[in-house]
């Protein structure tokens, strides 16, 4: 044992590309499998909840208006650089209880989530997108767009789980506010500095930490948030809230029974997506 | 005189412009690579051009005399440096200028007709204009009524222009389209062969106060409607991009554009003008860093 | 005043041209048995590299070695590892980005400006676009699980040296094949620095394997039974041979050839983009593009006005050092390639044709032809009809829409052509009635790897690049 004391991080909330506290003031102690301490994580208000949502939107228009090439780009440089810094989310994972291999193989799994989504950017239209041959002299065309802002409670897979639902719902262009696992969030707090990183711009991934029951129903019921993963909400929580998200008929993705081990498909990406359909005349 | 139809007919008529395509053409010519003698020319030639221009509701007779001894000397510690081709201010600090500039041969160019909105009586424009001219103003930078240009009455935008051209008497017009405003390529096109008509001496791009202000794209369509009205008319009319120019890089890319689409017979003051204030600092620490070969700072050249 | 702009050459000090250069084979430089060939640079013929010939052993190795990959390592391979091998390329090429446009450049003699704003990047967009493609192929319309087919025999043109290899290598390997892949015997030299590339990338021996030599090498490749795949770039003549040749083998065959692309512009066009479009068409480099707009075809109420903006605006290129980064049209790619832009020009003029050029001096040293246009001409000239691949325009007009498409689609070719209106509905309507693989309106000669890319008629068959691109590399 060395006599140097480490330096220890300060796990924050990940807000328009900063690193704020909670404007609460409060935090919450997040422990190992064996129910020791950890760290203090943030324990994000209603109000850093909003501010995440504004900071989505006001990211969105420009993140969407990228080209599909460019979000590939930096959604694959998301994975270079978390490559980089894998021994990390090993150890943190290793704190969660699991095995050093089966950590391995979930930050393994978790970087080539994001190498399989990002190359999906450019691939998107022309799977789901199409010409559509209309009776009328009419050019008629259908392209896949983002619905907006996402609102991700992620699933109790520290890292494998919260990657494989936040890279689908930014992939296309949409902008994410993303509810860490509760009782493993320090991943997702170590996650935000890659994807503060690697050219991603601030506010497309804003990530808070603390209690689900307390944000997901005011996210739920936001009338500034266009769809709702509910990937890592209990069974016995869902109705409210997908009732809360009619309000503004919110595209609502269930939580389902996923390994999130296995490959994804593309229903997670296109559960956010709008289909754009254009008309126009033929004639001389 | 015009009719408003005919007007109307004739602007629309104008071949319309492709925005991307007038884009790359843009960013195409800004990749062109000045270098080492064609860099030293351009630097020069860019001084030569540039409105040094203060137009802040907190000007004051002190914060014009300095303005003025930056335009007639430069660089303090180099004769070398050519003087700026003219100081452009508001109507009331025109006397100011035009007396601490005697004797340099820079213009005073000021800025009229309820600048930077526009919006007031044609009266009241031409009154400003007047007093600009009465104090000593050798040029006039006006703006056009961007609102009756939005809502179709381009007659009115028209006979405004042709009325402060008649307050000017000798004083050279320039009219300020506010292209951010305009928004479309297609409208900057339309309005700049409006102001030619109507008899501007020059093009202006923007005010300064307005954002987005000069654009490559945008000058490249001025440029391109100069090209076309002497083509046509046989009188050349000058063009001056201004607000967000900055730095010497952005000029030398103006000078390459209207080199390679006006043409060399604008690449002189007389016809192309640069209207900024920081970018003379920085076209003089670009030049200092040809001569010595070494990067310099700003604590090397006045702020004024 | 005169603003000259001074000499701005791009450093040459950032490449390293060896003496020679041998076969790359199984991941490794071996000898050559035919007779060796120089590489030279176009804009001042001096000599570059020796380079290897290929002889049929030599073919045969490769085949072998690609076999012997597709066999053991790549095919076995999950999609998933596939396209990572890919993405490394696609970064690599992008680190060693001024490298390559330099040497491409000096090899090719194409303008820097366009090496490094265009082939370079797309060759690296295209391994990257492709790299995405290779973990996800069952999502690609062809069935849940498409096979590979096996070795690839590719034989690429001198035009875009590096741009058309990752056409070919990019989709090949991230379908799951193994390549073998011949450059053009005037531009050898990017392929064989991606070889260098691939080792950077840990690329397994035998996936990429580049033989050099001319058209003999190229020949005994495409015969070659152990090639399931044959993929062709470069002109009709050869490409029927190819097809000949492939007859009754049961290859799976792709060919993109040659083109006589009209440039169609009404009256209503936006006419300074236009121009540019023209210019771009025709004299991008060099007019050495199979997809060149090399027919301009031009509503008569405007044509007089348009050939004048035209004149003015190719009196602003500027030709010469294709390195200095100023230069607009660099060198003809070779001697031969020269001769039969002579020869073809000189036809037009001995057929009528009015042939204008602008005032420009050409360097005395290396292969250089001005930009020139042919007014007074019709669908009846040679110089209309047939592919010149030169910085060579034919201005013809037309009166009205129908007209406009007859002429256009009056030609056995059928890759490209460009359309030039500001109404959308007439845009479309032309586009219908083009009978051409790629259809550009308001602009001319972009590319994208997410953008299939291919000709009708005798410009070839198979599609390069988006989705459709996946088809030629797949057993389906």
């Amino acid at each position: 044992m060395s006599d140097r004391l480490a330096v220890r991080k300060t796990y924050k909330l990940f807000i328009g590309g900063a690193f704020p506290r909670s404007e609460s003031g409060r935090s919450y102690v997040v422990t190992d499998a064996k129910g020791r301490f950890v760290a203090n994580a943030s324990h994000a208000s209603r109000k850093d909840a909003r501010d995440a949502v504004t900071a989505a939107r006001k990211a969105f228009g420009g993140w969407s208006g990228r080209t599909a090439y460019n979000r590939g780009q930096i959604l694959y440089r998301v994975a270079e650089v978390l490559e980089g810094r894998a021994a990390q989310f090993v150890d943190e994972l290793r704190q969660t209880g699991v095995t050093k291999p089966q950590a391995v193989a979930q930050v393994d799994a978790a970087i080539d989530r994001w190498v399989w989504y990002a190359g999906w950017a450019d691939k998107l239209a022309a799977v789901a997108g199409s010409a559509n041959p209309v009776s009328g002299p009419f050019f008629n065309f259908s392209t896949p767009e983002p619905t907006g802002v996402v609102a991700v409670v992620a699933p109790d897979s520290p890292l494998l789980g919260l990657v494989s639902v936040v890279a689908p719902a930014i992939v296309s262009g949409n902008t994410a506010v993303v509810v860490a696992s509760e009782p493993a969030p320090l991943p997702a707090v170590t996650l935000a500095e890659v994807l503060a990183t690697s050219d991603l711009p601030g506010g497309v991934v804003n990530i808070l930490t603390g209690r689900r029951a307390e944000l997901a129903p005011w996210l739920a019921s936001h009338m500034d948030v266009n769809a709702l993963d509910l990937a890592g909400v209990g069974a016995d929580a869902v109705a409210a809230l997908e009732e809360a998200a009619a309000g503004n008929l919110k595209r609502v993705v269930r939580p389902g029974d996923i390994d999130w081990a296995d490959e994804p498909g593309t229903a997670r990406m296109t559960a956010f997506l709008e289909t754009k359909t254009v008309w126009h005349p033929v004639g001389v | 005189m015009i009719s408003a139809a005919e007007l109307r007919a004739f602007l629309h008529r104008l071949p319309g412009v492709d925005e991307v395509g007038a884009g790359e053409r843009a960013a195409r010519l800004a990749t062109r690579s000045i270098k080492t003698s064609a860099k030293a020319e351009a630097i020069d030639l860019a001084i030569s051009m540039v409105d040094l221009t203060t137009l802040e509701g907190a000007d004051t007779p002190g914060k014009v005399r300095a303005l003025c001894a930056k335009a007639a000397r430069p660089d303090p510690l180099d004769a070398g440096v050519p003087r700026v081709a003219a100081v452009c201010v508001y109507p009331d600090r025109v006397d100011v200028a035009v007396e601490a500039l005697k004797g340099t041969g820079i213009g005073v160019a000021s800025v009229a007709t309820a600048f930077p909105s526009g919006r007031a009586p044609l009266e009241a424009k031409l009154v400003d204009t007047r007093a600009a001219v009465e104090a000593g103003a050798s040029e006039i930078d006006m703006v056009i009524d961007r609102g009756a240009f939005l809502s179709g009455d381009l007659l009115k935008v028209y006979e405004e222009i042709v009325a402060v051209k008649d307050a000017c008497g000798d004083a050279h017009l320039k009219v300020i389209l506010e292209t951010g405003e305009l928004v479309t390529l297609d409208n900057v096109r339309r309005a700049s062969w409006l102001a030619m008509r109507a008899g501007a001496d020059f093009i202006k791009t923007s005010t300064g106060k307005v954002s987005p202000a000069a654009t490559l794209p945008v000058t490249l369509v001025m440029l391109e409607a100069v090209r076309d009205f002497r083509a046509e008319t046989g009188r050349q009319v000058g063009v001056k991009p201004a607000g967000g120019i900055r730095t010497t890089k952005d000029a030398i890319k103006y000078l390459v554009l209207v080199n390679e689409t006006a043409g060399p017979d604008w690449l002189t003051p007389e016809w192309f003008r640069l209207g900024a204030s920081s970018l003379l600092n920085d076209l003089l620490m670009q030049r200092r860093k040809l001569t010595t070969g070494v990067y310099s700072g700003p604590d090397y050249f006045s702020q004024d | 005043m005169v603003f000259e702009y001074a000499p701005a050459p791009e450093s040459r000090d950032v490449v390293d041209i060896r003496a020679s250069y041998g076969l790359f084979i199984g991941g490794e430089f071996t000898d050559g048995h035919g007779d060796p060939f120089k590489s030279i640079n176009p804009a001042d013929e001096t000599v570059l590299a020796e380079i290897a010939t290929a002889n049929a052993a030599d073919v045969d190795r490769a085949v072998k070695a690609a076999r012997t990959a597709f066999d053991k390592v790549w095919g076995p391979m999950p999609g998933r590892e596939r396209a990572k091998y890919l993405y490394r390329i696609a970064r690599i090429l992008q680190e060693r980005a001024r490298e390559l446009a330099v040497l491409e450049s000096i090899d090719n003699g194409k303008p820097i400006r366009e090496s490094r704003d265009v082939d370079v990047p797309l060759a690296a967009a295209h391994f990257f676009y492709h790299a995405g493609w290779a973990d996800k192929l069952g999502h690609a319309g062809f069935g849940a699980d498409p096979r590979p087919i096996g070795v690839a025999g590719q034989v690429i043109p001198w035009n875009f040296p590096l741009l058309m290899l990752a056409w070919k290598i990019a989709p090949a390997l991230a379908c799951g094949n193994t390549v073998v892949l011949k450059p053009a015997e005037t531009t050898p030299l990017t392929a064989l620095l991606f070889a260098d590339i691939c080792r950077q990338a840990d690329l397994p021996p035998g996936v990429v394997n580049i033989v050099t030599g001319a058209g003999d090498t190229g020949r005994l490749l495409v015969e070659h039974e152990g090639v399931g795949k044959v993929a062709f770039t470069g002109s009709t003549e050869v490409g029927r041979l190819i097809a000949r040749s492939a007859a009754g083998t049961g290859k799976k065959l792709t060919l993109e050839l040659g083109g006589k692309a009209a440039n169609i512009v009404y009256d209503d066009a936006p006419l300074d983009q236009a121009v540019e479009g023209i210019v771009n068409g025709i004299f991008f480099n060099q007019g050495h593009v199979c997809c060149a707009g090399s027919r301009l075809l031009v509503q008569e109420t405007i044509a007089d006005e348009l050939l004048d903006r035209l004149k003015a605006r190719m009196a602003t290129l500027r030709i010469g050092d294709p390195l200095d980064k100023n230069t607009d049209v660099g060198a003809i790619n070779s001697a031969e390639q020269l001769e039969r832009i002579r020869a073809l020009a000189a036809v037009g003029e001995q057929e009528g044709a009015e042939r204008w050029s602008p005032p420009c001096e050409l360097p005395e040293r290396g292969f250089w032809f001005a930009p020139t246009v042919f007014t007074g001409v019709s669908q009846s000239h040679r110089v209309v009809q047939e592919e010149i691949f030169g910085p060579v325009l034919s201005a013809l007009t037309f009166r009205t829409p129908d007209e406009a498409v007859a002429k256009a689609n009056n030609t056995p070719y059928g890759l490209s052509a460009g359309i030039w209106t500001e109404k959308g509905s007439r845009m479309l309507w032309t586009a219908e009635r083009l009978r051409a693989g790629v259809v550009w309106a308001n602009t001319f000669n972009k590319f994208d790897p997410a953008s299939p890319f291919g000709g009708y008629k005798e410009s070839g068959f198979g599609r390069e690049g988006g989705r459709h691109g996946l088809e030629a590399y797949l057993d389906v």
